[in-house]
């Protein structure tokens, strides 16, 4: 529930409704669009977000557990009694190939690592609906069946037993229980001290690039876990200057801010450097659950806007000066332009940012996913309402 | 079950008809889902994926490492048994271990390199070295809980 929640949300933190923010074209008639209210923390997305990708990684020990109980039954012979059964089974293989699928693919998604050729952003966020119908459905129908468990067997009596009174639970029509069991090796609270050890190991070697401090350095399987050095500018970054192909641009002496409002002004680094300068401690939190928080200083959105003369509540394109990328443009909603943490940040930790953190400048929003603090700014536009 | 079968039958009736509108809408949403990623092109790669997910989970990861168990159980030593069972000290470790390189392996085995370069600036390193320290650190907090248990079962 967690998961699917944060996930909804961390939708939502796009602001797919502006612009071209959403990654993939829609809506139609069921997407739910869960909006942020206007002023959120700043550390709201890192928050919403780490734990999507946290709660996500410590449940695959007991989907895995949850199915290896069950798979009796896919076994079950004859394979089809009757038309319910069929759609029983239908939304069974829903289920199972949903959980399965959307495990797999995030957990890929933040490795990198795409053995596929659709859009991971689309296909993750379908799959989700798949998974949460097939999910809810599930626990409908078999609420009762839990409850009876539970009232027969008691809460936690089954978890009191030794090995020696482990007894396999009495077959049933339908039930889940296998016809001829081997003998047990395990008891049962063996088992879920198993899948408690297997989820608590993989909190501790990821949670660390969520959260940061001292837990970092246990975070050692985190694709983002590491800090690279002790200078300003050596913390996580997503995609480099040279990757994106912007390390001529963004030194060339001729760099200049476009910025378009009712009136269009076009100005240098130096000239951006002399208008009144701020400095926040925000987050960067990357979708893929890693954040990292730092002090960075710029120009106010809003004195920008004020600069061209745009009305307080005129929406903002932000576009970089990178060809190619999805994320080298997004749009922000008024309430976004309008917070004075809203930055076009020159600088971090007290030095200019480097040419791989956006140099030079780069849109610093509290609690907007990380791809949206566009790096390497070439205009601003301001919109007319 | 001993419900008067009047009631039961009513019962059922109940059940079955929150069931076929729980199955009917979730299957409606699913196919609302399939219907989009249709309009995206990419149906058949996803299709693939996602039966072949539930494919391999059942009919090859879970048969292997069921095979694995048996044989770690298959050859029973003609000894005394053991007042301690050994088979959940070796389980345990191997089964944490196991999943970590199941769900880390892009990492492990350098497989995104080139994506990872491209997104951090650093080379895929060290995540190896830690995956066998951290198995060799489960194995041997096993092995210190088997040789503690073992000597209290001796006293």
């Amino acid at each position: 529930m967690i998961v699917a929640l944060t996930g909804l949300i961390s939708d939502g933190a796009y602001r797919p409704q502006l612009g071209l923010n959403s990654p993939f074209d829609r809506y139609g008639a069921i997407d739910l669009l869960i909006r942020l209210p206007a002023s959120s923390p700043p550390w709201l997305y890192a928050v919403t977000q780490g734990l999507h990708i946290t709660v996500g990684l410590v449940a695959i020990p007991l989907l895995l557990a949850k199915l290896w109980s069950v798979i009796p039954r896919l076994f079950a012979w004859p394979p089809v009694k009757g038309v319910g059964h069929v759609i029983e089974r239908a939304s069974l293989l829903l289920l199972v190939g949903g959980s399965l699928f959307e495990f797999a693919t995030g957990l890929l998604n933040i490795q990198v690592f795409y053995p596929w050729h659709f859009n991971f952003v689309r296909e993750h966020y379908y799959g989700a609906w798949v998974f949460i119908a097939a999910l809810t459905t599930h626990v409908v129908v078999k609420l009762p069946t839990v409850v009876r468990a539970y009232r027969d067997q008691g809460f936690l009596r089954p978890l009191r037993d030794d090995l020696a009174r482990t007894r396999p639970e009495p077959v049933a029509p339908g039930g889940l229980t296998p016809v001829a069991p081997a003998a047990p090796t395990l008891t049962r609270r063996g088992l879920i001290g198993l899948v408690g050890g297997a989820s608590a190991t993989l909190l501790l070697v990821n949670l660390g690039e969520s959260v940061g401090g001292p837990l970092r350095r246990l975070a050692l399987l985190a694709p983002r876990g590491r800090v690279f050095g002790t200078g300003p500018n050596d913390f996580q970054v997503n995609k480099t200057a040279l990757a994106a192909g912007v390390i001529a641009p963004a030194t060339h002496p001729k760099w200049r801010l476009t910025v378009r409002g009712p009136r269009t002004v076009r100005v240098d680094r130096a000239a951006l450097l002399r208008l009144p300068q701020h400095s926040y401690e925000l987050p960067i939190a990357c979708v893929e659950g890693w954040s990292t928080t730092q002090r960075w200083s710029g120009v106010r959105l809003a004195d920008l806007a004020k600069l061209v003369g745009a009305r307080g509540d005129a929406p903002m394109h932000a576009a970089s000066f990178q060809r190619g990328g999805a994320f080298r443009q997004a749009t922000f909603t008024a309430a976004q332009v309008r917070d004075p943490r809203s930055l076009l940040a020159l600088g971090v930790n007290g030095a200019d940012l480097s040419l791989d953190h956006g140099y030079p400048a780069r849109i610093i929003v509290p609690a907007a996913p990380g791809v949206h603090c566009t790096k390497w700014i070439g205009s601003l536009t301001f919109l007319s309402v | 079950m001993a419900h008067p079968p009047g009631r039961a039958r009513l019962g059922y009736f109940a059940t079955s008809l929150l069931h076929l509108l729980a199955h009917a809408g979730a299957l409606a949403v699913a196919a609302y889902a399939i219907v989009q990623i249709v309009r995206g092109g990419t149906v058949v790669n996803f299709i693939a994926w996602f039966a072949g997910a539930a494919v391999v989970h059942d009919l090859v990861l879970l048969p292997f490492y069921s095979l694995l168990d048996r044989l770690a159980r298959a050859p029973r030593r003609v000894r005394p048994a053991r007042r301690v069972a050994l088979i959940n000290h070796v389980r345990v470790p191997a089964l944490i271990s196991g999943l970590l390189l199941l769900l880390y392996f892009p990492l492990i085995l350098g497989l995104s390199d080139r994506n990872y370069f491209a997104a951090t600036g650093h080379h895929l390193e060290g995540y190896a070295r830690n995956w066998i320290e951290i198995t060799a650190v489960l194995f041997a907090g096993s092995a210190l809980l088997y040789a503690i248990r073992s000597r209290r079962a001796k006293r």
